[in-house]
C-alpha cells in the first residue's frame, strides 16, 4: 500500500508529465486558454490514460516483452517482440479512444458533452503514448502500481493545465511585452512552475 | 510526377520550404511538437540526432500519405496516420539503436514519443492529405527544418551555459573557470528549456510583428 501511495505521489509532483517531462505540451498550451476548457481536457487526459495504460501493461507483460509469449508454449520463450510495441501502444491508445469516445456518448450524454470534442485530441496527446512509454521502461512489477502511476500521471497533468488556465485567465489583465503575449509568456510561466515543481524532489513517503 | 505545368522550384513551392523557417514556425508560431522539441535539448548532439529522426520520419510520412491519399477513408485516417508514422519510428528506433547506441540510450521514450509528435500527426493531416507528392515533400522539409533549427538554438545555449561545451568539447577555457567562472547548472534543468523557447519567440516576434497576439 506504501508503495502504491509513493507511486502516486512521485508520478503527480515528482515525474509530473508537463514539468518535468513536457509531454502533451502541444494540448496544454492549446487548451488552457479558460479553466473550464482545461478541466474537460484535464479530465479527459486522467481517464484515457487510466485505461490505456494498464490495457498497454498487460499487452506489454503477455504479448511483447521477451520471453512473455511463453504462456502459450515453452518453445517460445526466445521470441522477443518489443520492436513491435510503439505500433502496438499506438494502435491501442487510438483505437480505445474511439470506443471510449462511442461508449461515452451511447451511456452518458452528459459526459460526452464536456469531455467530448476533447477525446479524438487526446490519441496524438504525447503524455498519453508517453504513459505507456514510461510504463514499459520502468517495468513495474504489478498491473496495479501501473494503473496507480497512470492515474497519477493524469492528475498531475489535469493539475498542470488548470493551474495554467488559471493564470492565464488573470494575466490578460496585465501588461505583458507586446511579442511576448500569448505563447511566449505561457512558456515562461510553465518553466517557472517547473522550477517550483522541483522542490519536490527527493520527496518520500 | 503530375509537376509539368509547375516549375520544380516555381515560388509557391520555394515558399513551402522557407514559411516553416520564419513565419509559420512549426514550433514557435504554430505551436506544434514542443513535448519533444524541449526535452532533448540539453546536449547538441541529441538536439541533432532527434532533429534527424524527425526529418527522416516527416519526409517519409508525407510522402506515403500523399501517395496514399485518395485511398484512405476519412472516418480511420487518423489510425492510418498513426499507424504509418509509427512503422517509420520503429524504423528510426531500431537504427539508432544499432547504430549510435549511447544517443538512443539518452533519447529513451523521445524516439518512441515522435509518433504522438504534433507537427507529424499536424502535417500529414493539414498538408499531405491534401496536396501532390512533391509539394508534400518540400513541405516535411521545411517543417522539419524549422523544428531543428530551435531544437539545435535551443540545445546550443544550454549546453553552452550549462556545461560550457558544444558537442560535448570543452569550449569555456580552464582560465575561466580558475577566475570564478561557473557553469549555469540551471540551464540543464528542464524548465530552463522553456525559458529559453520563450526568449526564441520574444525575438523571433520582436523582429516579425504580424505574429503578435492579441492575448
Amino acid at each position: 500500500m506504501e508503495d502504491l501511495v509513493n507511486i502516486f505521489v512521485k508520478s503527480v509532483f515528482i515525474d509530473n508529465m508537463i514539468f518535468a517531462y513536457f509531454l502533451g505540451m502541444c494540448s496544454y498550451l492549446a487548451v488552457s486558454k479558460t479553466v473550464k476548457t482545461a478541466v474537460g481536457l484535464g479530465a479527459a487526459v486522467i481517464f484515457v490514460l487510466g485505461i490505456t495504460v494498464p490495457i498497454n501493461y498487460l499487452l506489454e507483460n503477455y504479448v511483447l516483452k521477451s520471453g512473455a509469449l511463453v504462456w502459450i508454449s515453452e518453445n517460445l520463450i526466445d521470441i522477443d517482440l518489443s520492436f513491435l510495441s510503439f505500433i502496438m501502444f499506438i494502435a491501442v491508445i487510438a483505437s480505445m479512444v474511439q470506443l471510449v469516445e462511442m461508449i461515452v456518448e451511447k451511456v452518458s450524454p452528459a459526459l460526452y458533452g464536456a469531455l467530448g470534442i476533447f477525446l479524438p485530441l487526446i490519441a496524438v496527446n504525447c503524455s498519453i503514448l508517453g504513459g505507456a512509454l514510461f510504463m514499459q521502461e520502468r517495468q513495474y512489477s504489478t498491473i496495479t502500481e501501473a494503473t496507480v502511476f497512470a492515474l497519477g500521471s493524469g492528475v498531475g497533468w489535469f493539475l498542470a493545465i488548470v493551474a495554467i488556465a488559471a493564470i492565464r485567465e488573470k494575466i490578460r489583465y496585465s501588461n505583458v511585452p507586446a511579442p511576448l503575449r500569448g505563447l511566449g509568456i505561457t512558456f515562461i510561466i510553465t518553466g517557472l512552475m517547473g522550477i517550483a515543481f522541483m522542490s519536490f524532489m527527493g520527496i518520500q513517503i | 510526377m503530375a509537376e509539368k505545368k509547375e516549375a520544380l522550384f516555381s515560388k509557391k513551392n520555394r515558399k513551402l520550404l522557407s514559411d516553416p523557417l520564419d513565419s509559420a514556425n512549426p514550433v514557435s508560431v504554430q505551436v506544434l511538437g514542443i513535448c519533444s522539441a524541449l526535452a532533448i535539448t540539453v546536449q547538441i548532439e541529441q538536439a541533432f540526432v532527434m532533429s534527424l529522426s524527425v526529418l527522416a520520419v516527416m519526409i517519409f510520412g508525407n510522402i506515403i500519405v500523399s501517395i496514399l491519399r485518395n485511398l484512405i477513408p476519412s472516418r480511420i485516417r487518423i489510425i492510418v496516420q498513426l499507424v504509418v508514422v509509427a512503422a517509420l519510428v520503429i524504423l528510426v528506433d531500431e537504427v539508432l539503436k544499432a547504430f549510435l547506441p549511447d544517443v538512443s540510450e539518452k533519447l529513451s521514450v523521445f524516439v518512441g514519443l515522435i509518433i504522438s509528435n504534433c507537427i507529424i500527426m499536424g502535417r500529414l493531416e493539414a498538408f499531405a492529405l491534401g496536396n501532390k507528392i512533391w509539394p508534400s515533400f518540400l513541405d516535411a522539409i521545411g517543417n522539419a527544418m524549422g523544428y531543428a533549427w530551435i531544437l539545435i538554438v535551443v540545445a546550443f545555449f544550454r549546453e553552452l551555459l550549462g556545461s560550457g561545451k558544444i558537442w560535448g568539447f570543452q569550449i569555456i577555457p580552464e582560465s575561466f573557470y580558475e577566475l570564478g567562472y561557473m557553469n549555469n547548472n540551471m540551464m540543464i534543468l528542464p524548465p530552463m528549456a522553456l525559458i529559453t523557447v520563450a526568449l526564441i519567440i520574444w525575438a523571433q516576434r520582436n523582429r516579425n510583428k504580424e505574429l503578435i497576439e492579441e492575448n
